[in-house]
């Protein structure tokens, strides 16, 4: 579904913001990237949607490669890809519903039919009282669940999340997570981005751990552990976890090895 | 139709820059109604004037009749003569008669043997009438040549005068309408930056962006065409009254209502160009 292959990327500045990192995602997955601000996982995502062209290598999303891809064909990517924006991209000038409706208006979906999906997918997010009101009225954590009822009302194949849970509490970062979980379980791949290791370590999910444009580590979880359920619960203490990090685990620097 | 809900939604927000754009449109297309109708009328006048015989050849008393027909045969083959009228010396006099009805002493003085047969000649083109004056007058049966090209000559130099300062008006005015407009969607594209790069962002392609404000430079272009030609129109209605008595006996007034409505249908086609030239230019300039 995601094949990144020697992928690097140096900007004008001279930094080096990914040097030739490979890893593949694939249909369906959950895939946490972490690291520490500047580790290269919001590059990884600008590329991803060609936001910015990659220094070298090849990315493939859906046999779509993305580097070669023709300009007119990016807005056709970008509807198939939904992002939750580090800092959200919300228009503050317009309601929660009418944010929600505007990659429905982009693709030009019929009226009535955009109506309905915008409000079912603030149902599923739990935002369906607040639809009318404006980004400003909102909590951090309902500004994210408006970012994620943006990014999932095209019913994408891909979800790129990065920092959903950036600026929340314990509670509220869980509840995100949840959310997220539940839109993987329905088949929707999601990559997500975070610098917080503490809540997701625990989680039966891929962890690739990056550290200065590099893969630090690629956690892949065998088949019994991925089909592991979140708890409903609200905390991430009350889950069972198993320890990932004792799993079979196949780095880079095994690889290298 | 979502383009134009968009674009709706976009003059509301900045009424102050849509009040600026539909001003400078208008004024474009105030310029534009008056020096139209001013061309199409000063035109109208000329035409009546060429219209009328242009000059008069009076020929010598012992001038044969058959030489009197040769020369005007010899004119109309030219192909310059619009008319050729030829007067005889009892024609002259109904006319002398007809134009002294009220003095019978100057009536009965003249007879018409002292009055000359002539020929009132018209030329196709005004320019034509002094080469055509100057054979007349090389003619040996010819007495006097009188010509009015002095009254049309000067009308003319006035309308091409009229028409230079009317093109270069409208093409600096359309020009500076095209600019305030660029500046007034630039400034309103730079307002919508972060709007712009977030529906990139979720997939909206170029002209998903482009099209409202595209949609945006047409209506201001439209809205200050149809004031321009209210404006003009309504001035044009009140001054008919002075202006018909002023330029009495000249088939100028009233003005038929078809002018009125082609007038418009000429100046909503050139709203549209200049908004959507003046907007696409700024979306070039400023949606990169």
């Amino acid at each position: 579904m995601i094949k990144l292959d020697k992928v690097s990327k140096k900007f004008g500045t001279g930094v080096f913001g990914l040097s030739n990192i490979s890893f593949n995602v694939d249909k369906g997955e959950f895939v946490f990237l972490v690291g520490p601000s500047g580790s290269g996982k919001t590059t990884i995502f600008r590329l991803l949607i060609r936001e910015i062209l990659p220094t070298g290598g090849t990315i493939v999303i859906n046999d779509w490669d993305i580097v070669g891809l023709p300009k007119a064909k990016i807005s056709h990517l970008r509807k198939k890809v939904g992002v939750i924006f580090q800092d959200l991209k919300l228009l503050m000038d317009r309601t929660i519903f009418e944010n929600v409706m505007l990659p429905l208006e982009v693709a030009e979906v019929e009226l009535e039919e955009a109506k309905k999906k915008v409000n079912d997918v603030l149902a599923q997010v739990g935002l369906a009282s607040h639809k009318e009101k404006f980004p400003v009225q909102l909590s951090g954590g309902e500004l994210q669940r408006t970012a994620i009822a943006r990014a999932l009302v095209l019913s994408p194949d891909i979800i790129l999340a990065d920092e959903a849970t950036g600026n929340l509490d314990m509670a509220n970062s869980w509840d995100i997570i949840k959310l997220l979980s539940d839109i993987n379980e329905k088949g929707t791949t999601i990559v997500m981005a975070t610098h917080n290791l503490d809540i997701i370590k625990n989680l039966p999910k891929r962890i690739i751990e990056m550290d200065k444009g590099n893969i630090a580590k690629d956690s892949k979880l065998p088949k019994e552990k991925k089909d592991v359920k979140i708890d409903n619960s609200h905390h991430s203490h009350h889950y069972k976890t198993p320890d990932i990090q004792e799993q079979k685990s196949d780095t880079i620097k095994e690889e290298k090895k | 139709m979502k383009f134009i809900k968009t674009t709706w939604k976009n003059i509301r927000r900045s009424p102050y820059q849509a009040f600026a754009a539909i001003m400078i449109m208008a004024l474009t297309f105030l310029t534009i109604s008056f020096f139209t109708i001013l061309l199409l009328g000063s035109s109208k006048i000329i035409n009546f004037f060429e219209s009328k015989p242009q000059a008069t050849a009076f020929f010598k008393s012992e001038a044969k009749q058959s030489d009197m027909d040769g020369l005007r045969a010899s004119l109309e083959s030219s192909g310059k003569i619009a008319s050729a009228k030829f007067v005889s010396k009892e024609e002259a006099l109904k006319i002398y008669r007809e134009q002294n009805k009220n003095d019978p002493l100057l009536l009965d003085l003249v007879t018409a043997d002292i009055l000359p047969s002539s020929l009132e000649i018209s030329t196709v083109k005004i320019d034509d009438l002094v080469g055509v004056s100057e054979i007349l007058k090389a003619s040996p049966i010819v007495q006097e040549v009188i010509f009015q090209k002095d009254v049309v000559a000067t009308l003319t130099s006035w309308t091409n005068a009229l028409r230079t300062i009317g093109v270069v008006l409208i093409i600096v005015l359309s020009l500076v309408s095209v600019f305030i407009m660029v500046t007034i969607i630039g400034i309103k594209i730079s307002q919508k930056k972060e709007d712009i790069e977030i529906m990139k962002l979720i997939g909206a392609t170029s002209w998903h962006i482009r099209w409202p404000f595209i949609y945006e430079g047409i209506f201001y272009g439209i809205v200050g065409a149809i004031i321009g030609w209210i404006v003009s129109s309504a001035v044009l209605l009140y001054a008919t009254p002075f202006l018909s008595s002023f330029l009495k006996g000249i088939s100028l007034f009233p003005v038929p209502l078809l002018f009125f409505v082609g007038l418009l249908g000429l100046e909503l086609l050139l709203a549209v160009i200049l908004g959507a030239v003046s907007s696409f230019l700024a979306v070039l300039r400023y949606l990169k």
